[in-house]
């Protein structure tokens, strides 16, 4: 069985490593994500029903109603929420991924990404910025507002761009920025000027009110984590990809609904091995504290499956500050700890500060449950409320059931 | 009991390889004793049932 196993998890390994995501279009969800119609609301993590949902995750659901005009206001919105006339769907089921909440809705425009290697789709919501904003639970008229001119005027234009520009090709930017110091999940400063550094000369040929275009240049170059979603997007194709191998025992998909952190595992189909998700421990904004927190959300962990964000923590010593982690001593420390989880290292992506060793790539069931290593995921911090945002960024660990859950049925299915 | 052995061990400077409780490795470098600690614990926190399915699946 070892060598069934190893084989299959080589072929996994190869899959991550050889994939090329390239960001292809600007899709609206109802076009690309089945059965996002009208009164289907997608979101991060496994499935799950209203009255299973955390605060940040109900309020996102409410402001992504009133986005839609399917209620005027939150008590309206809560109503239908409660109603059963809403389906809620796990974002990984329809082929996509979101950050913390992840709410999709049919009208929101999404990255479009092409794995070349492999011809599968993925997509992902655009990033919205920082603080007060749906992903993080808020659901404001500034919130709905901002979702609405992403939706008509910034979306068009990011589309007209992709026209001109062509495929842009993700891989590039990714190697580069971990090159550069980006993780790729709370550090996206590199990767958001290398994609902006794509993109501009296109944008600027675009023929557009010049308060749109200023507003449109603010808005990606003001947020350093404009690049976090493309980053997802690229991850999902990536892992997507490998999902399926018979006797694979990789992880495939890290996913966190603020109540239930679930994996997916290739060579166990499409199932979740769920578990209670930890409170990530790390920095607060002002004013706020741990009090405030909610639990670890998101599908953003998705990245930490392909072997970026806390796998590849040592690649960006200024992110253990923002998150809390301690020293770029435990930078390093972190990163070798996932290659003894991991299935190997990559041979395209490198560390340089690990003198250009390749990051820990595919998670196998098998070795974190033999060592007890639990996967590091550095992550948002959302408040509990609805309606309120982000409160601060950390790091969080993988609950251990969700792999012995995943091994138990592994090994029913070896018998 | 011939204790010799022992008492001459502790007659030189200890050098102590620390398996598992860092705490034991930590106390020992405060009195000074060179210490190498070695980060282990047993696999599958010494689960029985889980170790038999690891064995099965080659882990």
């Amino acid at each position: 069985m070892k060598n069934i196993i190893e084989t299959a998890n080589r072929e996994g390994l190869s899959r991550i490593d050889n994939s090329q995501p390239f960001l292809v279009d600007i899709r609206f969800a109802n076009e690309v994500l089945p059965g996002l119609h009208d009164f289907v609301i997608g979101h991060a993590g496994p499935p799950m029903d209203w009255e299973q949902m955390c605060g940040p995750m109900r309020g996102a659901i409410l402001g992504a109603i009133k986005y839609e005009g399917w209620a005027a206001h939150d008590i309206e919105a809560e109503e239908l929420a409660k109603s059963g006339k809403i389906t809620f769907v796990s974002n990984h089921d329809l082929g996509a991924v979101g950050p913390m909440t992840g709410i999709i809705t049919r009208s929101m425009p999404l990255f479009e990404v092409f794995n070349e290697t492999f011809s599968n789709y993925s997509y992902c919501t655009i990033n919205e910025g920082l603080g007060k904003v749906l992903r993080f639970g808020a659901n404001d008229d500034e919130v709905v507002n901002r979702l609405k001119w992403i939706e008509v005027t910034l979306a068009p234009v990011l589309k007209n761009v992709l026209e001109m520009s062509g495929p842009v090709n993700l891989k590039v930017i990714m190697i580069q920025a971990l090159a550069m110091g980006d993780e790729m999940h709370q550090r996206n400063i590199a990767a958001s000027l290398l994609f902006a550094r794509a993109i501009m000369k296109h944008l600027a040929k675009v023929d557009l009110l010049p308060e749109d275009r200023s507003r449109i240049v603010a808005f990606i170059m003001g947020n350093e984590q404009f690049f976090l979603n493309l980053g997802m997007a690229a991850a999902k194709a990536v892992m997507d990809s490998a999902h399926g191998i018979e006797n694979s025992t990789m992880v495939t998909a890290m996913s966190r609904n603020g109540t239930s952190f679930g994996i997916r595992v290739s060579g166990l189909g499409d199932g979740w091995f769920e578990a209670p998700p930890d409170l990530p421990q790390g920095l607060y904004f002002p004013g706020f504290s741990e009090e405030d927190a909610n639990l670890d959300m998101g599908d953003s962990a998705i990245l930490e499956c392909m072997g970026v964000g806390g796998f590849a923590m040592s690649s960006a010593p200024a992110v253990v500050r923002f998150v809390g982690a301690g020293t770029v001593i435990d930078a390093e420390r972190y990163t070798r700890e996932m290659f003894e989880i991991s299935i190997g290292k990559s041979e395209k992506y490198f560390i340089p500060t690990l003198d250009f060793e390749g990051i820990p790539m595919g998670i196998d069931i098998r070795k974190v449950v033999e060592t007890g290593i639990l996967p590091v995921i550095n992550t948002g911090i959302a408040h509990k409320q609805a309606g309120v945002g982000q409160v601060g960024a950390g790091v969080v660990r993988a609950p251990m059931e969700c792999f012995i859950k995943a091994l138990v049925c592994f090994g029913e299915k070896a018998r | 009991m011939d204790m010799t052995g022992i008492n001459d061990l502790f007659d030189q400077p200890l050098v102590v390889v620390n398996v598992g409780l860092k705490i034991f490795h930590e106390s020992l470098k405060t009195q000074g004793a060179l210490c190498v600690h070695v980060d282990w614990r047993p696999p599958a926190g010494g689960d029985p049932k889980i170790l038999e399915i690891l064995e099965k699946l080659g882990s």
